[in-house]
């Protein structure tokens, strides 16, 4: 029996069981995948917005801005990258400039500081490949952007760290509660028993709260696609670019990431299957066709990888976050979408204050909030890698040359708390396999090195899930020889 | 900070030839920079034949074509290391490497010769959507997995692209045992060699689809299957031509990328075209001292010419090293009808030696034209070809004799005409 369950290990239930493992608490967070931030918290946008967009009053509202504040210190913790660049809202039309006023006005509501209005001049100054159509733009400076799935790794490894359970492979099939205790089963035929219920399940939250509570959520699929461009055009915009709402309806981005390359996206698409993360031709045309009017000469021939992801969107449209009316001791984290990630950090807050309420909580002493730092080589001087290289020779090999990320990188990502298991997990850690070349040539090297550290053989290695081997047995002539000496 | 005259960047084919070439041309110092384990670069996963038969009139594999120059290196005693990775190159040739002994070493270089190579255009670079699952690899990557790893990938297997890797990998495929169900070109045309067709297609019953492209991809965990559509004359996939096929791996094989992250970080201009540097009639770039060979200047067809450009080039990189000047190279080969690109792309007849090598391709396939190089507007040069193919590097050679004849060269065009 834990005291709290977490089902969801994305950046909700990852930033909540990191907030909770400050107090003397027994967490154990559920998760259905291999790792941690596989669903919606890998593939989106990764701003970690200003707050000047949702609705005053609403929890969008409340902690978007609130959360944003916090970023500057959890990054240095949790050593995860983040850069604040700021955000610019263009508008392609005189006559929109006063929707501009009303964002602003929005915003300072919001909490939102150093908001103002600009000129086409200085939008030209600031972002010279701006297109021609674009008159004005509202300047957000503390806007940012970050990577989403290494800050939820980061958060995750924390509550590690200090604690928290993870179990993976965990799809919950039924929740029930009786006598004040829930009972979790997984399909695996596990079961668990917890005294606090926290549904963090993203796309999946209305499944569990539906099978607590008579006030039913509907989480319906909204997806959304995107282009990712090579570094080499990673300067080509330098703020976070979005737009007014046009005639062509709810705009798209244009921005660079935290990592150095460019991202275009998403559209907006209502989906069923909240398993369908495929791209499409069609929703590539339509962001593409919404960027131009932000951004011209887009270096299309730069583009080095199609992903769409899925917003956890509610009817209601609000974040909903709190104790089930009907249940007690549920606690939904549900219909986190845009701005969720910029959020999380105020959410865990919130829920953690929720508990606090209800239960009396004990300051966990051995609290550390800072997880174990990661080297990365690329950003390292020659005198730090000729440090580290002394010390262990495999960050001395250069396994992925696109982003120089070396063995001892790579090890390391798997021998970390709550370390990588799959092909996918080392290139969230280490971005490895990420950059132009896409794993050509480091694929083979991670392979080998990944069965290596597991202590699986290497037809065991999966891309991401069971069933997703990237080798399927040995070659004909190796394994008729090998079958012959057995 | 150690001082080397001549730095190889790559112990592939071009850096090899380069090495052998530049330590007999007097060359004192060199060093081979390879970042894998072993000399030879890609030619150790290419375990087929057909490499040689220009260069040593006789049909090797791979490794024995590589292995002829690792024993000239050997034999010649120039130093190399491996598992060294080049993590930066400056303007004035400081050489940064790094690898698991020696940490991070910095070179001065006399010249820099840039043999890198090129890597493979990966699926997110074309415009392939559909679901994100395992089994979709570039040729080249399967080739190593299979080749060298000893593993197989997949049991029914669609190639994109014709490139002489993904026809190459029909053929091994097939040979360990798996069902190659086509191979897919979305031009009229494939882009790789005819024997190549001929060997590892035809002889095996594999067929090949040409203005045909992959749409879209599915797959749970593992790919299932593939659409496969008609395409019409502006490479549009045809409405109505789908058709899915059922397959485990997609092997892709659609275009090969000169490697100059380096060369970039050395100021070197690069050509929109090959995506090599654009170099002269030494093969050197923009960027005084530093000289580029082999597939990291542009994709070649056959290792024989990687071999015979190095050499060329070394000899350059030994005089810059020397202090021997050169006149300005300030006269433009131009591209002219059906030539996508030349090598050199600018040259000064007074510092050709014997011939002027120029090596080229053509824009798309012709069948009885002419290859004509006009200097000043007048043909200096003129060939009937039966066929001509994208595919194939085609050269022009003009003599020293015929452009020493032309006094005032103002430009030089090579064009596909009649």
């Amino acid at each position: 029996m834990t005291d709290v369950l977490i089902i969801g290990g994305g950046i909700s239930g990852s930033a909540i069981a990191r907030e909770l493992s400050r107090y003397q608490l027994n967490i154990t967070v559920l998760e259905k995948d291999v790792d941690v931030s596989a669903g919606t918290s890998k593939a989106n946008s990764g701003i970690v917005h200003a707050g000047f967009d949702a609705k005053p009053g609403t929890l969008k509202g409340r902690l978007n801005a609130k959360s944003n504040a916090m970023f500057d210190r959890l990054a240095k913790e949790l050593d995860f990258p983040f850069k604040r660049i700021g955000a610019l809202v263009l508008c392609f039309d005189e006559a929109d400039i006063p929707k501009l006023e009303q964002l602003k006005v929005r915003g300072e509501e919001n909490g939102v500081e150093g908001l103002r209005i600009i000129d086409r001049d200085e939008l030209m100054q600031l972002e010279p490949n701006m297109s021609d159509i674009a008159v004005a733009a509202l300047y957000a400076p503390t806007s940012g952007i970050v990577c989403p799935y290494e800050m939820t790794i980061a958060f995750a490894e924390n509550a590690a760290q200090n604690g928290v359970s993870f179990v993976f492979n965990a799809k919950v099939t039924s929740v029930s509660k009786e006598n004040g205790i829930f009972t979790v089963k997984t399909e695996s035929g596990a079961e668990y028993t917890c005294h606090i219920l926290i549904n963090a399940a993203g796309l999946y939250a209305d499944e569990i709260n539906n099978m607590l509570s008579e006030r039913k959520l509907k989480i319906r699929p909204r997806k959304g696609e995107y282009s990712l461009f090579d570094k080499a055009v990673g300067g080509f915009v330098n703020h976070t670019i979005f737009q007014l709402p046009t005639n062509l309806g709810k705009g798209v981005l244009v921005t660079p990431t935290v990592e150095g390359n460019m991202l275009i996206g998403p559209n907006a698409e209502d989906i069923d299957d909240k398993a369908d993360v495929s791209t499409t031709a069609e929703g590539h045309r339509e962001i593409f066709e919404k960027a131009e009017l932000s951004v011209k000469d887009i270096p299309y021939k730069q583009i080095i990888k199609a992903f769409s992801g899925l917003r956890a969107h509610e009817a209601g449209g609000d974040f909903i976050i709190g104790e089930a009316e009907d249940c007690e001791n549920l606690i939904n984290v549900a219909g986190i979408e845009s701005p969720g990630l910029s959020s999380a950090p105020a959410i865990a807050e919130m829920v953690a204050d929720i508990i606090k309420q209800k239960h009396e909580l004990k300051e966990n002493p051995d609290f550390n909030p800072c997880r174990k730092p990661v080297i990365r080589f690329r950003d390292l001087d020659n005198e730090a890698r000729n440090r580290i290289i002394e010390k262990n020779p495999a960050y001395g090999t250069v396994v992925c040359r696109c982003e120089t990320v070396t063995e001892g990188e790579i090890v390391d990502a798997i021998r970390r708390p709550l370390g990588a298991t799959t092909f996918d997990g080392v290139k969230r850690r280490t971005r490895a396999g990420m950059g132009r070349c896409q794993s050509g040539f480091c694929s083979p090297r991670i392979v080998e090195i990944l069965a290596r550290e597991l202590g699986v053989d290497i037809t065991e290695v999966t891309k991401s899930v069971h069933g997703s081997n990237i080798l399927i047995g040995r070659d004909k002539l190796i394994g008729d020889a090998e079958n012959e000496k057995r | 900070m150690k001082n080397v005259d001549i730095v190889i960047v790559g112990g592939g084919p071009a850096g090899l030839a380069a090495a052998v070439s530049a330590k007999r041309h007097g060359a004192d110092s060199i060093l081979i920079l390879e970042r894998d384990a072993s000399l030879g670069g890609i030619l150790n996963q290419c375990i087929h034949s057909g490499f040689g038969l220009h260069r040593f009139k006789e049909e090797l594999t791979g490794p024995e074509y590589a292995q002829r120059y690792i024993s000239l290196v050997e034999e010649l005693e120039i130093p190399y290391l491996l598992g060294t990775t080049v993590i930066d190159i400056t303007h004035d040739r400081k050489v940064t490497a790094v690898n698991s002994e020696d940490g991070v070493i910095e070179i001065q270089a006399g010249a820099v010769i840039m043999a890198a190579g090129c890597r493979e255009r990966p699926a997110g670079a074309i415009n392939i959507y559909g679901d994100r699952c395992t089994g979709i690899y570039t040729a080249g990557t399967a080739q190593k997995f299979v080749n060298i790893d000893g593993y197989m990938l997949g049991k029914k297997i669609i190639i994109l692209g014709s490139g002489d890797i993904g026809l190459i990998m029909a053929r091994r495929m097939t040979l360990e045992g798996a069902e190659v169900k086509a191979v897919i070109e979305i031009m009229p045309f494939s882009s790789g060699l005819n024997r190549n067709i001929v060997q590892c297609l035809n002889d095996f019953g594999i067929p090949l689809y040409l203005s045909h492209t992959v749409t879209s991809i599915k797959g749970d965990k593992r790919l299932e299957s593939v659409t496969v559509a008609e395409v019409d004359q502006s490479l549009k996939p045809i409405k109505g031509s789908e058709r899915e096929v059922e397959c485990d791996t997609l092997l892709l094989s659609v275009g090969l990328l000169p490697e100059n992250e380096m060369s970039k970080r050395a100021d070197v201009v690069l050509s929109g075209v090959t995506g090599g540097a654009v170099v002269n009639e030494r093969f050197e770039t923009s960027t005084p001292g530093i000289f580029a060979c082999g597939n990291v200047l542009h994709v070649h067809d056959l290792v024989d010419y990687v071999s015979e450009e190095s050499e060329r080039a070394a000899k350059y990189a030994v005089d810059f090293v020397r202090g021997r000047t050169y006149a300005e190279s300030d006269i433009q080969i131009t591209p002219g009808s059906g030539v996508r690109y030349t090598v050199p792309f600018k040259i000064n007849p007074h510092n050709i030696e014997d011939n002027l090598v120029i090596r080229f391709r053509v824009s798309t396939r012709y069948s009885d034209k002419r290859i004509r190089v006009l200097i000043n507007g007048e043909p200096v040069m003129s060939r009937l070809e039966p066929a001509l193919v994208p595919a194939e590097m085609q050269t022009a050679v003009i003599s020293r004799e015929k452009l020493n004849a032309i006094p005032d060269i103002r430009d030089i065009v090579v064009e596909v005409g009649d």
